[in-house]
């Protein structure tokens, strides 16, 4: 894939390609993206509102990127996210109401209230934490890959991280680490081509963040981060590798987020080179629309079924803030109880 | 492999790793240098022929990335040891302790707990100068979440280091190679938790105690032998465990006496010799004190390398000594 292209929000408009995917498993994805939009639309106006307090960092727009891998992956599999998690929670099957439990800081959420929206677990489905250190969980799940390989059962680790994590150290010492020990992890960058307010092109001399898998020979793939297709297409290959014991691989995702770095806003006022005319633009491109046009197109879908899929997905989201604001915040023990695994 | 009986610190260190390595198949290290005796001494010697290099892994030049995948194995079963030759370049792998290691439990509500051990190797003298010479056990010790132990005796050696590797904290393991050559008598292997150790008292005196970690103990022991021949009792407290510090043995001890010398290989400013003498005084009655408290500590600069700077840099058991009479010496003020 041309990266002058990717990055080019006029292009790859259109409907993606479902090849022969069947249309329930399309519709399964749908579904999770719809769920996520609808989630993190719900945590913006938490954030709005005053309610939610925490850094939030949505992840609007960039759906197809963690909905992509995560279809390939299941509960013996450990991911790790960084700060903008909250969709690769939710495509993993992270508990809905846990999720915005935790946004609220309270005792019932998916880290009992003691992490908020940037400090996420769900590892009975695989998802074995964020954390807003950039790049800080790319050792780790290098770490998860080295004891998955030790274990020898197939599990592989996958860490996901964004474009401005690839200028941190940690990420050149994780690639190669990984690769020169062979070890089944998948590298997911969400090439959203901001790293806070920055630009990619004031940060890095190229935007294409996989060549850096290149240097570190391990096999990349770049594609199209709004459709889920071709990233499903692309973790498919790379996880079936990192099973099979041939080692890491990297994902590359081009894809845009629709609101700023933190909060709900755009913040087309306050980036670098981020206009209304860009993020209009990128809005074109939307992954769930391109996916919904597809299923519509080959008849997998009809509009009934669309307005049901987003009404089913509105209303997951009310009913789990609505379930979430009822729960009581963490007892004050946990503030020291949760220090130490063993007694002091 | 003998497991107990005379041996030395170095010795006992390797004996440590090889009991975990025949009796824990979870157990495996990873680090630089480790197949090679110019790292890490005789401590780990041969264990990679014996037990393999899938469980005894040299690396590449990579201390975080290396250190970030100990907490990510852990999180998974393993029991990791993560080995740095020198401390000093373990400060690249700051955010795998720091950030990731010791909070991950605290801020995911206690769901994940790496059980990651990390050994930090103190090495200095002989000129090294300032960036391979630094005993920076006060600076972790200060991270709630980050267990941080220091041996002082060849039993200490071995068992913290066990103790540390089963257990499902993370735990930072200090040893320091000025100690590799000190002998004691070890008894047979028994698994504890490490949080039944703390502060021990290693020698028993009434007139001053005498307080250190890891090598400043064992100038403790010296000073307090030399003080004995003088007519001094000391009191000799090893810290063992400076993080969760327990200063209970220690005030214990000062009620004793009524006189505290801190004795600590790190700096002086916010450093273990501070905390020791703030927490006496927080928790002891002030009309017990006979004399004001002491610090002995490196000077608030980096390691010098020339040898006549050297010798001025570093704490001497004679140094312990001399502080010891200057306070047994002091008429209280009434």
């Amino acid at each position: 894939m041309d990266i002058a292209a990717l990055i080019d929000p006029a292009r790859f408009r259109a409907p993606v390609s479902p090849g022969n995917r069947p249309g329930d498993r399309l519709i399964g994805w749908l579904r999770r993206m719809l769920l996520i939009r609808a989630a993190e639309e719900a945590i913006g106006d938490l954030v709005l509102s005053g309610e939610a307090r925490c850094p939030c960092h949505l992840a609007i727009g960039q759906e197809a990127a963690a909905v992509g891998v995560a279809c390939h992956l299941d509960a013996r599999d450990r991911a790790f996210g960084a700060h903008r998690s909250h969709a690769q929670y939710l495509a993993m099957g992270g508990d809905l109401v846990a999720l915005m439990a935790e946004v609220l800081g309270k005792a019932t959420g998916c880290s009992r209230g003691m992490g908020g929206s940037m400090h996420l677990y769900a590892g009975e489905v695989g998802f074995h934490g964020s954390v807003p250190i950039v790049a800080g969980t790319v050792p780790v799940a290098v770490g998860a890959a080295l004891a998955a390989k030790k274990d020898g059962r197939g599990a592989v680790a996958v860490a996901f991280f964004g474009d401005g994590a690839a200028e941190e150290g940690g990420v050149q010492e994780s690639l190669n680490l990984a690769r020169v020990m062979k070890l089944p992890v998948l590298f997911v960058c969400e090439n959203n081509l901001y790293a806070s307010h920055m630009d990619i092109r004031l940060r890095q001399p190229s935007e294409r963040v996989s060549r850096y898998a290149e240097a570190h020979d391990i096999p990349a793939r770049l594609v199209d981060g709004n459709d889920v297709l071709a990233v499903a297409d692309a973790a498919e290959e790379l996880i079936a590798m990192a099973r099979r014991g041939d080692g890491p691989g990297f994902l590359e995702a081009i894809t845009y987020r629709w609101r700023g770095h933190v909060g709900p806003d755009e913040n087309v006022d306050v980036g670098l080179r981020r206009s209304v005319t860009d993020l209009e633009a990128w809005k074109e491109r939307d992954p769930i629309r391109r996916l919904a046009d597809a299923l519509l197109a080959r008849g997998d879908l009809d509009q009934p079924g669309l307005r049901a899929l987003r009404a089913d997905a509105a209303g997951l989201v009310e009913a789990a803030v609505a379930e979430a604001r009822r729960a009581p915040y963490p007892h004050a023990s946990s503030l020291l109880g949760l220090v130490y695994a063993e007694a002091r | 492999m003998r497991y107990h009986g005379r041996m030395s610190y170095c010795d006992a260190i390797r004996a440590g790793f090889h009991y975990l390595l025949a009796n824990h198949p979870e157990v495996f290290a990873i680090g630089q240098g480790l197949w090679s005796p110019w790292y890490v001494g005789n401590t780990m010697l041969g264990l990679d022929r014996e037990f393999g290099q899938d469980r005894i892994i040299d690396c590449p030049v990579s201390e975080l990335a290396t250190t970030g995948a100990g907490v990510g194995a852990s999180l998974f079963g393993y029991r990791p040891i993560v080995i740095h030759p020198r401390m000093d370049f373990m400060m690249l792998a700051s955010d795998a302790m720091v950030n990731q290691a010791a909070k991950w439990r605290h801020m995911l509500g206690g769901a994940a707990s790496p059980a990651v051990t990390v050994r930090g190797i103190i090495n200095r003298g002989g000129e090294q100068g300032a960036q391979h010479s630094q005993a920076l056990h006060s600076w972790y010790a200060h991270i709630p979440g980050l267990r941080v132990v220091m041996p002082a005796t060849p039993v200490d050696a071995r068992d913290l280091l066990i103790q540390a590797t089963l257990c499902n904290d993370p735990v930072l393991y200090i040893d320091d190679r000025w100690l590799y050559d000190v002998e004691g008598e070890l008894p047979e292997i028994e698994e504890r938790p490490l949080g039944m150790e703390g502060p021990r008292v290693l020698r028993e005196g009434r007139d001053v105690t005498l307080v250190g970690a890891g090598h400043a103990t064992q100038l403790c022991l010296e000073a307090a032998a030399t003080l004995a021949g003088k007519g001094v009792r000391a009191e000799v407290v090893d810290l063992r465990v400076l993080n969760p510090f327990d200063p209970a043995p220690v005030v214990a001890s000062v009620a004793k006496t009524g006189r505290l010398v801190a004795v600590d290989g790190g700096w002086r400013t916010c450093g273990m010799a501070g905390e020791v003498v703030a927490a006496v005084c927080e928790n002891l009655d002030p009309r017990r004190w006979r004399a004001a408290p002491r610090r002995l500590t490196l000077p608030d600069a980096p390691a010098p390398t020339s040898k006549p700077l050297e010798a001025a840099y570093y704490t001497t058991s004679g140094d312990v000594v001399s502080a010891a009479e200057e306070i047994v010496a002091a008429v209280p003020a009434e």
